[in-house]
């Protein structure tokens, strides 16, 4: 009987929202965690370059190294992509609840309320079909790609891990991720959302 | 018994992207709402973690890992025009498409393929950094 309940409960704590004082700490261990399996660094956006690497023809000098010795990250980049996957069984479906103000904002450039993680009006794989969706994703991800090894770093490397090695250089660059990611959500997301989804393709 | 490290590394990239899901910092509903200050949970997250991983570092700084390298902070080189252009411009790649790599990674396995468009630009940047590295200022 109680191992039962306790089988329900963790089902429960699975598939409802983890709440930021669970997740963050979570990923936050994440840090220590590597360092002490292998003194390894927390920094995700590293294996962009390792992939460049494998490129087998000619590459520019930065590419030229061996990147199987940073096979461990290229592994716990496959570990992400599976635990997406293990996660999508768990997550509950309908309960992005966004701050009204938000979602009025949302609902004025077109998108309807939340039913999924994402927006499907801009992500599901029916959007592919149009040429702005591929500019979008493409456009997004050369910015990342390209500002990531520019700065050193993404989310994982300079947010979390380069802070809470007290960098310096990592405040620099987390301030300025986040002076991109305002001119982002207040100046250009609002245009472009109308323009993928306002009229046809 | 390296092979065995391949799979601790594995487990912790499964927990880091079911953390990321199940607090909804993959969505892209939960960045713009971060970024247009509607909500404390993501800065919550993020405060929360650096926290965690400060007190973890300084717990393990020093020590011997279990692969047996000794486990040491490099410190970040101390120039500044890569991390303020490089950083706003990964910025106004993060606002736009709601998403950094880990997400997503995350959102990949999670079946939008959508989001593999989206790694392929990453890609495709990080080759273009490549090939401009030696005349951009750093």
């Amino acid at each position: 009987m109680g191992a039962k309940r306790e089988v329900k409960d963790l089902q429960e704590i699975m598939t409802q929202l983890w709440p930021w004082y669970v997740s963050g700490p979570l990923l936050g261990l994440i840090v220590p965690l590597l360092l002490w399996l292998g003194n390894k660094d927390f920094g995700i956006s590293a294996n962009l370059r390792h992939i460049c690497a494998m490129w087998p023809g000619k590459k520019p000098a930065f590419f030229q190294y061996d990147w199987r010795g940073q096979t461990w990250n290229l592994v716990f980049m496959l570990g992400l992509v599976a635990g997406g996957w293990v996660a999508a069984f768990l997550y509950p479906g309908d309960s992005v609840h966004l701050n009204p103000t938000v979602l009025e904002r949302l609902h004025a450039w077109g998108l309807g309320s939340p039913q999924s993680i994402v927006p499907p009006e801009l992500f599901a794989t029916s959007v592919l079909a149009s040429w702005k969706a591929w500019a979008y994703l493409l456009g997004g991800g050369f910015l990342i790609g390209f500002g990531a090894r520019y700065g050193g770093g993404c989310t994982s490397g300079h947010a979390i891990s380069g802070l809470a090695m007290l960098q310096l250089p990592s405040l620099v660059a987390v301030v300025f991720f986040f002076v991109g990611g305002l001119i982002s959500a207040w100046w250009i997301v609002p245009r472009v959302v109308v323009w993928l989804i306002g009229g046809g393709a | 018994m390296k092979y065995v490290f391949y799979l601790f590394y594995f487990l912790a990239g499964m927990l880091t992207s079911i953390t990321l899901v199940q607090s909804q910092a993959a969505s892209w509903y939960r960045i713009q709402e971060m970024f247009q200050f509607g909500a404390f949970h993501m800065y919550g997250i993020i405060g929360s973690a650096i926290v965690v991983a400060m007190i973890g570092v300084q717990l393990v700084k020093g020590r011997r890992s279990l692969e047996g390298p000794e486990i040491k902070i490099n410190d970040k080189a101390r120039t500044w025009t890569r991390y303020v252009v490089g950083g706003t411009l990964f910025g106004l790649g993060w606002g736009l498409a709601g998403a950094c790599p880990g997400p997503a990674l995350a959102l990949i396995g999670g079946g939008w393929p959508a989001y593999l468009v989206l790694f392929a630009g990453m890609i495709l940047g990080t080759w273009v950094y490549g090939l401009l590295r030696e005349v951009l200022p750093h």
